[in-house]
């Protein structure tokens, strides 16, 4: 795994980090960005909990709350998936790599 | 009902495309989605500005349901045939009044847009134009749809399935983890709610279990099959999903969607609530 990737996360205005959990990421296939994969975010039990597109740049995000979630990614050019541990609120970033 | 008067396969959609009497209707989430490639000859419903009205908060009446009908080119026979993104929710709420406003032959593209867009199947930004017709939609059918006055009465006699998922039912969250969760109203659940999220009723490429699966999953999370039902979530979408299931698939007789959902009942003065995980 890589380091949490350098992107500049766009928020919505007003987003208050100091209450809200973003969960936000990148999916990449062999270091490249995948644009459109379906990223679902699931919880600590594995249970579903949302999903969106990613970005043509492969970028994703989620409002959620502390704690562990998975990232999973359904691609064209595979499917992956990552853990990412959220112990506050604030921006968690995380990559996502499909094969 | 049967599973075959409801979905259409990916395989049966592309060898329909451009058939006479048979229209594709997408509706997503994100508006714009459409605009970025969609099925051929597919025409674009945007559920926040058509699906419901424009100044009341309500979903559009019966005459403005045959007008925007009209105006899409989609005539009372023709066989329609819904899509979407984010697992067919809005296409699932467009079905639903679809039915609620008495089309006779209405389908749902099993998977949506995320099965398509997985299988490689052709996207097009082509504009589609179509030649509006005069359609008439039937009065309301209410019994499909509840209203929050029938919602607190059937507390405690009829099965109240709460569709989203587990944080939002319990209350530790207010809307789904990929909208902002700025919403005012109070958290929670109705009492005596059972939580079986929508996603449960989905395969991981946004098609519907089998029924089987289906029957065996509200059959284990405590539904009970010889009461009436009504479901909700937070708007009314993913409930519709749900209403689809219970009411479509499976056969359930009287189950209706609460499409004011958890923004109307928990925004009312004086309802009672409950906190929690489900016991």
């Amino acid at each position: 795994m890589c380091a949490a990737p350098d992107q500049s996360v766009s928020l919505p205005a007003g987003t208050d980090l100091s209450k809200e959990t973003v969960l936000a990421g990148r999916v990449v296939a062999g270091g490249e960005p995948v644009g459109g994969a379906f990223v679902r975010l699931l919880d600590g039990t594995g249970e579903f909990t949302a999903e969106v597109v990613a970005s043509a740049s492969g970028d994703f995000r989620f409002f959620a709350a502390p704690g562990t979630w998975t990232l999973r990614a359904l691609s064209r050019s595979g499917n992956g998936e990552s853990v990412l541990t959220a112990e506050a609120p604030g921006l968690h970033q995380t990559q996502v790599s499909v094969a | 009902m049967s599973r075959e008067d409801v979905l259409v396969s990916a395989d049966w959609a592309e060898k329909n495309i451009g058939t006479d009497g048979i229209v594709f209707l997408e509706v997503d989430e994100d508006t714009a989605a459409y605009d970025g490639g969609h099925l051929a000859g597919a025409v674009k419903i945007n559920w926040t500005t058509e699906l419901q009205d424009a100044v009341r908060r309500d979903i559009v009446d019966a005459e403005q349901f045959g007008a925007l009908l009209s105006a899409k080119g989609v005539g009372n026979d023709d066989t329609v045939v819904l899509y979407g993104g984010n697992n067919n929710w809005f296409a699932a709420y467009a079905y639903w009044q679809f039915k609620l406003y008495g089309h006779a032959d209405v389908k749902l593209l099993d998977g949506g847009r995320k099965k398509w867009e997985l299988d490689g199947r052709p996207l097009t930004t082509d504009v589609v134009e179509r030649t509006p017709t005069t359609y008439t939609a039937k009065p309301a059918d209410t019994s499909i749809r509840a209203f929050r006055d029938e919602v607190v009465e059937a507390i405690g006699s009829k099965n109240l399935v709460d569709v989203r998922s587990p944080d939002e039912f319990s209350g530790k969250i207010l809307a789904p983890a990929h909208l902002p969760q700025e919403q005012s109203q109070r958290p929670g659940h109705i009492p005596g709610a059972i939580n079986i999220p929508w996603s449960k009723a989905a395969n991981e490429d946004g098609t519907f279990k089998s029924d089987e699966d289906l029957a065996k999953l509200y059959g284990d999370e405590g539904f009970d099959g010889s009461r009436s039902t009504i479901a909700y979530c937070r708007i009314g979408e993913r409930s519709s999903h749900t209403w689809v299931v219970l009411h479509e698939l499976l056969g359930h007789g009287d189950v209706k969607n609460y499409d004011g959902s958890w923004t109307e009942y928990g925004s009312l003065i004086g309802v009672p609530i409950e906190l929690g995980a489900r016991s």
